[in-house]
């Protein structure tokens, strides 16, 4: 028998990982890594800062992850720092700042393991009415925006020369990353959210032939994470977050397995030869 | 329909400061409906510069650039990497910007001869294919103009004729404008109508013999590149396309050239002419 706490966490997750999925593909092919890291970083401030005004903790994060995204966008531009310097000088200062707040805020109790490792078990019908909103928005305006997007990530001046808007598509990315960490945070916690964007797409990578396709492999193998690490978790008893990013490392180990399965057994295609 | 006469795109005294440095200035061009204009100059001249401003990418901060509404562009970038971790086939690249029916793709890739490689992924592609998958995805656009920064490096000798002449004759098919940047001054030469001689500035400009001919030309490539138009027009009457067949000035296809099928003209066997001034821009 399932509990109902136990059925509402595969809810949920699932509906985060596929999500999840389609932007953590372009992320990888983005190399934006350690960018999704600082997002989720600064994500603690945005609870700190939301308890102290007493708002709603997903809105505030979604605030200050898309302030973050949006600045850091702004100081690209006029770099006087390396990017990986300046992603590593505000993903840190933010959790530590984050930290602080919450340490100076005494009269408020809070489950500081809860947020940065995630509480999915803990999640309220209002939080699954909260990730499926967000995530039907996410997905809708990611079709939307795909073209340009993907345009944008193969050649930023080939997409602008031929009449897209890169600079837009790039800046609606921004927001939905922002949106998606909001989210996501309840169910794996701040420290642990880039995995769940990455590792499925990376898994996606070895199996697809398309952009397109990869977006939804990714999807699919982030909901098949979540549920095997949350069975996991409750067999073996362990915290939640965590599991769900090991059983999404385990099918990643999994699909190197096969591709090495793969290459033995079927000589490769006539233009791999080429190369 | 855009009107047949009117400049596609407009260069006014356009120029470009970086950091204090003028990368060009002083930059006067127009292009034509139907039109080929080809750029070219020494390494730092502003060539690739200069077609960003035409495409609009950067914006002049001296003078203007501007082009016709509803302006459709395909464009050849000079440098373009796929980076590993993007699934990506030929197939799929061809509809970057927009939807292009399978049909479409299929013409665009046989034109550029690598018709086969349709679902190969692109990290796989050589240089030259690349090059020429680069070009089929500009053409099935249907562009009005078509803004090519050297669209065959890293094609070899042969197949490098067979591109400009399809390069000209999309030109006429398609009845587009095209700006092109080119480091072959032999091939430069003879099919452009236009060519604009970049140092930072415009060194020279106008039909290609008045080019060729004029002092500040001579002096940027050496006197022997002058020679360089005079080596291609000895006239080409066939070229060599990717697969191995010939096609003859009258549009026909042979299997070899002969010489006794009364197509052929003095040269060696394997290749059209080599200048012997192989150009050294």
């Amino acid at each position: 028998m399932l509990d109902d706490f136990f059925v509402r966490a595969l809810i949920a997750g699932v509906g985060v990982a596929v999500v999840a999925g389609p932007l953590g593909c372009f992320i990888v092919w983005r190399r934006l890594a350690y960018f999704g890291d600082t997002l989720s970083h600064s994500a603690l401030l945005g609870v700190a800062l939301a308890l102290l005004f007493d708002t709603n903790i997903t809105v505030a994060v979604f605030g200050v992850s898309a302030a973050v995204a949006l600045s850091l966008m702004l100081l690209q531009r006029s770099a006087t720092l390396s990017s990986d310097s300046l992603l590593g000088l505000l993903a840190h200062s933010s959790l530590a700042l984050g930290l602080v707040v919450l340490a100076f805020m005494s009269w408020v109790r809070v489950d500081l393991m809860g947020f940065l490792f995630g509480d999915i078990l803990a999640v309220s019908n209002t939080d699954i009415a909260m990730i499926y909103a967000g995530g039907l928005i996410v997905i809708v305006t990611l079709v939307l925006i795909w073209r340009s997007l993907f345009a944008a990530t193969v050649n930023l001046d080939l997409a602008a020369a031929e009449g897209l808007n890169p600079t837009r598509a790039n800046i609606i990315f921004m927001l939905l990353m922002a949106l998606v960490i909001a989210i996501a945070m309840k169910i794996v916690g701040v420290l642990l959210i880039t995995a769940l964007l990455i590792i499925p797409a990376a898994t996606a990578r070895r199996f697809a032939r398309g952009p397109e396709q990869m977006a939804i492999l990714a999807a699919v193998i982030g909901a098949t994470a979540v549920i095997v690490g949350l069975f996991g978790s409750l067999e073996w008893d362990t915290p939640s977050g965590p599991s769900i990013v090991v059983a999404a490392l385990a099918l990643f180990l999994l699909s190197l397995l096969s591709v090495i399965g793969l290459l033995t057994r079927r000589p490769a295609p006539q233009w791999d030869k080429r190369s | 329909m855009l009107n047949q006469t009117q400049p596609l795109v407009t260069l006014q005294n356009a120029g470009l400061n970086r950091g204090g440095r003028w990368l060009v200035r002083g930059i006067d061009l127009s292009v034509r409906r139907g039109e080929v204009v080809t750029l070219i100059g020494p390494n730092g001249a502003g060539k690739s510069t200069t077609a960003k401003i035409a495409l609009g990418l950067e914006t002049p901060d001296e003078g203007s650039a501007r082009r016709t509404t509803g302006l459709k562009i395909g464009y050849v970038p000079q440098q373009l990497s796929i980076d590993w971790t993007l699934p990506l086939t030929v197939r799929r690249f061809m509809s970057l910007t927009e939807r292009v029916s399978n049909t479409d793709i299929r013409e665009a890739l046989d034109d550029v001869g690598i018709a086969h490689l349709a679902d190969a992924e692109i990290r796989y592609l050589s240089g030259g294919e690349f090059q020429r998958a680069l070009l089929a995805r500009a053409i099935t656009r249907r562009p009005d103009l078509l803004v090519l920064d050297e669209p065959v490096q890293g094609v070899d000798f042969g197949g490098e004729i067979a591109l400009y002449d399809l390069i000209s004759e999309i030109r006429s098919t398609l009845g587009c404008g095209i700006l092109m940047i080119s480091h072959d001054l032999h091939v430069v030469m003879a099919g452009t109508d236009s060519v604009v001689c970049l140092n930072g500035h415009i060194c020279c400009q106008g039909h290609p013999h008045t080019v060729a001919k004029s002092p500040e030309y001579r002096e940027l490539f050496g006197g022997r590149a002058a020679t360089a138009l005079a080596v291609y027009e000895h006239a080409h009457d066939h070229t060599h396309l990717p697969d191995g067949s010939v096609r003859h000035a009258d549009g026909s296809l042979t299997e070899h050239c002969h010489p006794e099928d009364g197509h052929h003209h003095e040269h060696d066997e394997e290749h059209p002419a080599l200048p012997d001034e192989n150009t050294h821009a």
